[in-house]
């Protein structure tokens, strides 16, 4: 029984030495830094600049969290403080089905709907031309992948604070209102940073839905109507080529090694101060 | 002043409510165009035939090939996170009973296990692949599914365990069990609602995650009959499909969305019904 818990608990050790050996060869040709801020892709010539597929993911990412934060904030203030616990029971089937759809389901729905959402109804309104397979997409998509998840622990983290300090609010004279806003939400601070910050890691992580949508086009832009390239997108579309290029397996591995080292460390972060919150 | 502090409330408790109803919507929409897209196309042909002339381009057949490699490795990743989790979880909440730092510790290192990515797990399982001197096989996929769903059953299995009552243990071992005993006669059968929700959620995970399995299980028109060979997953068929020039199999795509909705939605909502059914029984 406890070897089966030691393996467990050493399978993101054995993956990060396991890619990092991968990984090994392009590390040690050029620098670090180099292969991050570099946005010079060319793997034939043997030139790996990781910057397009960085700021890509990262820009997707953020758009969704600013997407679904705010939504997710509100409903979990609803489904704790204003509704009925009958609303609430019936919400976590709902919330459970949306975290369990697959991500294919989701860029399915994307491709179907959002995709032509765009380049349709709201590039001609900002008076521009898009294909529909942008950033945006990928942004939308994301956002609605994520609510799920941040809500549950958001929900979570609501419930922990205590009524006492509720009622000691509405005693004093408060409204509702400003007993859910001064108390409520104030009081979870650290649990809903955490939340935000898991589920950014989540959404910096997801793939397939993400790269139907999103064009995968290498480029850096701002601007949201245009094609942008994720990096789980560039692992994702290029396994089959990679052993064919020198060193390109040992890119895509290290592209892997980035996305595990730097969803790791927001993971063990932002969990830590759920713990802390749950424990008070 | 009080006039102001009540239209505050209401407005905020509209953009709430608002905010906790478009959920509902938003689901409902997914799974609506899902099943519009999907239920035109499906007939019976897509289930019990595989692709004739190549799930690229031929126009013909259905996507048996993509349903049985995808239970395949549903069912073997399962089984095998079975035989990981199941023990572990129980050591945690069995033996550590009394250490509730280390339990705490080892529950932060699970949860935070959960968050990595399906595609940083398809990639390893790649290495690992090529380590072994493997081909894309059903058995890689099998075991990169499987690494990426342990974590999972272990940790919801776990949840359930926890909640048992501490005299419950102080009883059984009162009566001379021993641990081991204990985990097994009287743990796994107070929990057994919680297992049946972890292996159903590992499994509607296993079924639904393509990246993981896009290099390790590779893609194929046949039904594998050997764990060497290379199998289809629902979720490459819609997203390889989903990409064709040729309608027909576009069409074949959304079928086999509408499929494996259909599966996810069942188990999610058997997950539900059957825990339910066995927590009755449950001592409190």
């Amino acid at each position: 029984m406890v070897t089966t818990l030691v393996t467990i608990l050493l399978i993101p050790l054995i993956i990060g030495v396991g890619l990092y050996f991968k990984a090994a060869p392009i590390i040690e040709n050029q620098s670090l830094w180099q292969l991050i801020t570099s946005s010079n892709w060319a793997p034939s010539k043997g030139n790996f600049g990781f910057w397009p597929f960085i700021a890509g993911s990262l820009y997707v990412t953020i758009l969704s969290f600013i997407l679904a934060a705010p939504v997710c904030l509100f409903a979990a203030i609803y489904l704790t403080q204003f509704s009925s616990s009958k609303l609430l029971q019936f919400m976590h089937p709902v919330i459970d089905i949306l975290a369990g759809l697959p991500s294919v389901i989701y860029g399915v729905w994307g491709i179907l709907i959002i995709v032509p959402l765009i380049s349709d109804l709201l590039a001609p309104i900002f008076n521009t031309n898009s294909s529909g397979y942008s950033l945006f997409a990928g942004g939308i998509v994301l956002a609605i992948m994520c609510i799920p998840y941040m809500l549950n622990m958001m929900i979570e983290v609501f419930n922990t604070v205590p009524i006492g300090m509720k009622e000691a609010s509405l005693s004093l004279g408060a409204t509702y209102w400003e007993s859910v806003k001064h108390v409520v939400v104030r009081g979870s601070y650290p649990g809903i940073i955490s939340a935000c910050g898991l589920g950014i890691a989540k959404a910096f992580g997801e793939t397939i839905a993400v790269m139907m949508v999103v064009g995968n086009r290498i480029q850096v832009t701002l601007n949201p109507f245009e094609a942008g390239y994720p990096l789980p997108a560039l692992i994702a579309n290029n396994y089959g080529e990679m052993l064919s290029i020198p060193m390109y397996d040992s890119a895509l591995m290290f592209a892997a090694l980035l996305l595990l080292v730097i969803i790791l460390l927001i993971n063990l972060v932002f969990r830590y101060f759920i713990y802390k919150t749950q424990k008070r | 002043m009080k006039r102001r502090k009540i239209i505050e409330e209401t407005i905020f408790r509209i953009i709430s409510a608002f905010a906790a109803y478009s959920l509902i919507a938003i689901l409902a929409f997914i799974i609506f165009i899902i099943f519009l897209k999907g239920f035109r196309a499906l007939n019976l042909d897509m289930v019990t035939k595989i692709p004739k002339g190549g799930f690229y381009y031929g126009g013909e057949g259905g996507v048996l090939n993509a349903i049985v490699g995808s239970l395949y490795i549903a069912f073997g990743a399962t089984f095998i996170a079975i035989l990981v989790g199941m023990p572990a979880a129980l050591y945690i909440n069995v033996h550590l009973i009394r250490l509730r730092r280390t339990q705490n510790f080892i529950r932060y290192l699970l949860d935070a296990l959960w968050g990595i990515p399906s595609i940083v797990y398809g990639a390893f399982g790649f290495t690992l692949m090529l380590f072994f001197g493997m081909n894309a096989s059903l058995l890689a996929g099998i075991i990169t599914v499987a690494l990426l769903i342990t974590p999972i059953m272990v940790r919801t299995f776990d949840e359930v365990l926890s909640t048992i009552p501490k005299g419950l243990h102080e009883a059984t071992l009162a009566l001379g069990s021993t641990n081991t005993e204990m985990a097994f006669k009287v743990m796994l059968k107070q929990g057994f609602s919680g297992f049946i929700t972890a292996v159903l959620l590992s499994f509607g995970r296993g079924i639904g995650d393509a990246a993981s399995v896009l290099f390790t299980a590779g893609y194929t028109d046949l039904i594998p009959v050997n764990l060497d060979e290379p199998a289809a997953t629902l979720p490459l068929a819609i997203f390889f499909q989903l990409s064709s020039p040729i309608p027909e199999v576009r069409e074949r795509a959304f079928a086999s969305a509408a499929i494996l909705t259909i599966i996810i939605l069942i188990i999610s909502l058997g997950a539900r019904y059957l825990s339910k059914k066995y927590s009755k029984t449950i001592l409190r």
